[in-house]
């Protein structure tokens, strides 16, 4: 008797944590939409902002975000299953490099963004002289998600059956052709997470790259202009006391974007692992 | 009878570890060799100096010469995506890949740069048909492997070995895995296979042995013990090693 009451006792907690987890991020989204939905019309998302924000709509930073992650995810998707794919498939197994690497790796994840954003600031906007240019924020994103891509894409390569290869090898394979053919196409679904983990900080990341991008409201065309994410303008609406009501519309459709970059991700999943 | 495999003073070291002792072995072309022996007595070791995937293992050094068709393998020449072109292997735990069985046969062959759709077409039949699953899997090749049974999936990975044309196929306990119905439909492959190919067979199962091999190798402590027909080996031992052996008094 005692054993089952408290076997039900054990189960309303663990019911009541999932209720309240749920009920959080319910109450959060409800929110921000219900604040947000208002601002949020055809003219908010294809305007460029006027007056500092308070009017038009916030179509430069749409772009900035986008542009801003794109370079980001290029400099740091290659280089980082790259080194995942030298430590696991090229390296030798348990060497000094590839510890120090794992844990520099674990280390750099833990630091915050503000720090790689003053880094940045100091090393690509002053010392190289990029300015606050969609470059230099993109390195410093770069270099802030390159420990979870090249964790993640280490995890999902490690996952691959070991049987694969020698069966790869004992055909005549080389390393490269089974990389290619066999390993890379059944590690994808936990690179691509890795990927979308990395994206959706990119996304959301402000202190970073108000430091290294700036927060000019001009439409960023070349790689080298300045440019203001929804995150950063977000915060400014709401600092700057311009308009609460745009504020959450931007968080609004910073949500939405995610949303996006979730769904065409697990949708890139399901079509590698149908091939 | 002509020789395919002359392995001379064939040596395996992993770091300190000696894991064989010099074995001198032919091995006969279009005829079935067993390998037999306790676990950890080197035979799976051995069979893998014959297409030289030991490599694979950190640490690992072969000395001693094997010669495929009169050419020593281990010479600075030979290429070894070509010997392992020459020698496959089907391994003991059916491993077909995450794609179709189509795709899991024509791996092979694209990477010797067979690329011509007819031709990959007739390649997946022949070996599928020759490795007697065709009948079995016609109707969904371009369904994911993995949806076929345990006896089929090794029968698919023997298709995927014979669709890059080698000479030899070397098998590592290629039933310990299988059910005894797959067990005797590959023994039975087996049979026919040898018709064409040198087959280098390791196995626990002496019954096994017996059934399937012309010839059969006893190796104990990385020793080779004993070779000869493999009536001969189990009819009448010459080593007192080898009867206890198969006589069931260790092992």
């Amino acid at each position: 008797m005692a054993t089952r009451g408290k076997e039900k006792i054990i189960t309303v907690l663990f019911w009541l944590s999932a209720l309240v987890i749920t009920a959080i991020l319910a109450g959060i989204i409800g929110y921000i939409v219900v604040k947000g939905i208002s601002a949020i019309n055809w003219e908010f998302i294809s305007q460029p902002p006027s007056r500092a924000g308070k009017e038009g709509g916030i179509s430069t930073t749409i772009i900035g975000t986008i542009y801003l992650t794109l370079v980001a995810l290029l400099i740091a998707v290659p280089l980082g299953v790259g080194a995942a794919l030298y430590l696991e498939e090229y390296g030798r197994k348990n060497t000094m490099f590839g510890y120090v690497l794992k844990l520099t790796a674990e280390t750099l994840a833990g630091i915050p963004s503000i720090v790689y954003g003053l880094f940045g600031f100091v090393f690509f906007v002053i010392f190289l002289n990029m300015g606050w240019s969609i470059l230099s924020g993109g390195l410093t994103l770069a270099i802030m998600i390159l420990p979870t891509i090249t964790r993640t894409s280490q995890e999902a390569v490690i996952a691959v059956p070991q049987e694969y290869r020698s069966n790869s090898f004992a055909l005549g394979a080389t390393k490269w052709y089974t990389i290619k053919r066999l390993i890379l196409p059944a590690a994808a679904p936990g690179i691509i997470t890795g990927i979308i983990l990395s994206a959706g900080r990119a996304v959301g990341e402000s202190a970073a790259v108000l430091l290294t991008a700036g927060s000019s409201l001009g439409m960023p065309l070349n790689i080298t202009d300045p440019a203001r994410t929804m995150a950063v303008h977000l915060y400014i609406l709401a600092i700057e006391g311009i308009s609460m009501e745009r504020a959450f519309g931007t968080a609004l459709l910073i949500i939405v974007l995610i949303l996006i970059i979730n769904y065409l991700a697990n949708w890139s999943v399901r079509k590698v692992v149908r091939q | 009878m002509k020789t395919k495999l002359e392995c001379k003073e064939v040596k395996v070291f992993y770091k300190d570890f000696q894991a064989l002792h010099g074995i001198d072995m032919d091995i006969f072309e279009n005829r079935v060799t067993a390998l037999i022996g306790p676990s950890g007595c080197g035979k799976s070791t051995f069979l893998r100096t014959i297409n030289r995937l030991n490599e694979l293992i950190e640490g690992t050094r072969t000395e001693g010469e094997i010669y495929l068709d009169e050419k020593n393998i281990y010479s600075n020449e030979i290429d070894v995506v070509a010997l392992r072109k020459k020698v496959g292997m089907v391994f003991q735990k059916p491993s077909v890949f995450p794609m179709s069985i189509y795709e899991n046969i024509a791996y092979g062959p694209k990477i010797h740069g067979i690329k011509n759709k007819g031709k990959l077409d007739s390649i997946v039949e022949k070996s599928l048909v020759a490795a007697n699953l065709w009948q079995e899997v016609k109707d969904r090749i371009h369904k994911p492997a993995a949806g076929l049974s345990g006896g089929q999936q090794q029968r698919l990975v023997i298709a995927r070995v014979l669709a890059v044309e080698p000479e030899v196929i070397l098998m590592d306990e290629p039933a310990s895995a299988l059910d005894p119905i797959s067990t005797s439909k590959l023994e039975e492959l087996i049979g026919e296979l040898k018709k064409q190919y040198t087959i280098v067979i390791v196995t626990h199962n002496m019954q096994q042995a017996a059934r399937v091999s012309d010839f059969t190798g006893f190796f104990l402590n990385g020793f080779l013990i004993e070779y000869s027909k493999t009536n001969d080996l189990f009819v009448n031992p010459h080593d007192k090693k080898t009867e206890d052996y198969i006589t069931g008094r260790f092992g």
